[in-house]
C-alpha cells in the first residue's frame, strides 16, 4: 500500500521519496530468527563472520515477528508447521517479505512424491518474494537471494502504488 | 549368553511364550546373527517381566520398538466372490529391541497381530518406560493400538490426522486445513 495511493503521477517529488525510503528499506531487511531444518544451518552460517550478512543490513534477526521485515522460510514445511507459519507472517508488519529457501520450502524437496506431512511449497500458504534453489542452498546463495530482494524492494513505489483503483461496481 | 541359552532360560522362567525362535543368518564364527524370537501376544508382558527382571537375563534396557506392515501376509481370496479369509497373525509385528547392560547382551523379540483396522497390542510401558512415546509413535504412525497405555494420543502428526501414514495401503490426503497436498 503506498501513503498516497493514486493521487498523482510520477514526479520529482514522489520518486526521490520513493528512492529513500526504498533505500532505507532495503539497507535494513531484519529477518526473522525462524529456522525449519537443515536449511536453518546455512542461515545460520551467513549470519556469521565468515559470511556476514551484517554487510547488507539483514543481519539483526529478530526474535518477534512484529520487529521483522523478512521471513525467511528456511527448512521443510510440514502441515502441522504450515498454519503456524501463516499465524507468524500475519503477525509481521508491512511492508513483508518472504524468502523460501531451498528445495523443500520452495517445491516440496525431496518430499514431494512420498512426503504425506510435506507442504509441496510454503506459496500454498503464504506468498514469496524470492525462491532459492538448492538442497541446502549455499550461504553465497542465500545472499544473493537477498540482494535479489533488495533490488525488487529498489523497484517498489511507496508514496504511489500502480495499483489499479478499487471501484464499487 | 547366547541366543539359544536366552530362549531355554526364558522357557524356563516364563514356559509357553515363545511361539517361534528365528535365526535369520550366521557371523563368520558360526555364531547366530540376526536372531529373534517370537512371542505369544498375550504373554508378552509375563515374558517382557521375566526378561527384565530374571536373574540370568537382566534386560535392563529397551533401546528401541518398532512396527512393521507386512500385507503380503494376509492370505486373500482366490475368486472374487469367495469369501475374504480369516485374518491371520503376522500382517503386524512388533519388535523390541533389548540390552542388557549389565550382562552385555542382545535381544530381540517380536509379536505378530492381525490383519485388521486396529490391532491390539499389551502396552509395556509400565515394564519400559521407554516404551511410553515408542508405543504412541507406532499407534501414530502405524496404528496399532496398546492396550492399557495411560496416553495413547498422537505424538508426530497433528492431532487431527486422518488414517497411519507408515501402512502400506495408507491413502494420502488431498488437503489439510485447506492447504492442497497434491
Amino acid at each position: 500500500m503506498g501513503a498516497l495511493e493514486n493521487r498523482f503521477d510520477h514526479n520529482v517529488l514522489t520518486t526521490s521519496v520513493d528512492r529513500l525510503v526504498n533505500w532505507a528499506r532495503r539497507s535494513s531487511v531484519w529477518p526473522m530468527t525462524f529456522g525449519l531444518a537443515c536449511c536453518a544451518i546455512e542461515m545460520m552460517a551467513v549470519g556469521c563472520s565468515h559470511f556476514d550478512v551484517d554487510r547488507f543490513g539483514a543481519g539483526a534477526f529478530r526474535a518477534t515477528p512484529r520487529q521483522s521485515d523478512l521471513m525467511i522460510v528456511a527448512g521443510t514445511v510440514t502441515f502441522k508447521m504450515a498454519e503456524l507459519i501463516r499465524r507468524l507472517h500475519e503477525q509481521m508488519p508491512d511492508p513483508k517479505y518472504v524468502i523460501a529457501m531451498g528445495a523443500c520450502a520452495t517445491g516440496g524437496g525431496p518430499y514431494y512424491k512420498y512426503g504425506y506431512h510435506v507442504v509441496k511449497g510454503v506459496d500454498r500458504v503464504i506468498p514469496v518474494d524470492v525462491y532459492i534453489g538448492g538442497c541446502p542452498p549455499r550461504p553465497e546463495a542465500l545472499l544473493d537471494g537477498l540482494m535479489a530482494l533488495q533490488a525488487k524492494i529498489d523497484r517498489e513505489n511507496v508514496l504511489r502504488k500502480n495499483l489499479p483503483l478499487v471501484t464499487a461496481s | 549368553m547366547d541366543f539359544p541359552s536366552i530362549c531355554d532360560r526364558l522357557e524356563a522362567v516364563c514356559a509357553g511364550a515363545i511361539v517361534e525362535r528365528v535365526v535369520a543368518g550366521a557371523a563368520e564364527d558360526g555364531a547366530p546373527k540376526d536372531a529373534f524370537l517370537v512371542l505369544a501376544a498375550d504373554r508378552l508382558r509375563d515374558a517382557m517381566t521375566a526378561l527384565r527382571d530374571d536373574a540370568e537375563l537382566r534386560f535392563d534396557l529397551l533401546i528401541c520398538l518398532g512396527a512393521v506392515d507386512y500385507p503380503e501376509v494376509q492370505p486373500k481370496a482366490k475368486k472374487k466372490a469367495d469369501p475374504v479369509p480369516d485374518p491371520i497373525p503376522g500382517r503386524f509385528e512388533v519388535v523390541y529391541h533389548l540390552l542388557s547392560t549389565i550382562k552385555n547382551q542382545r535381544c530381540v523379540v517380536k509379536i505378530k497381530l492381525p490383519h485388521d483396522e486396529k490391532p491390539v497390542a499389551p502396552t509395556v510401558q509400565d515394564i519400559y518406560p521407554t516404551a511410553n512415546w515408542h508405543e504412541r509413535e507406532a499407534w501414530d504412525l502405524m496404528g496399532i493400538h496398546f492396550d492399557g497405555h495411560p496416553d495413547m494420543r498422537r505424538v508426530l502428526c497433528a492431532l487431527d490426522w486422518v488414517g497411519h501414514p507408515l501402512r502400506k495401503d495408507y491413502v494420502f490426503p488431498k488437503e489439510y486445513h485447506g492447504i492442497s497436498a497434491e
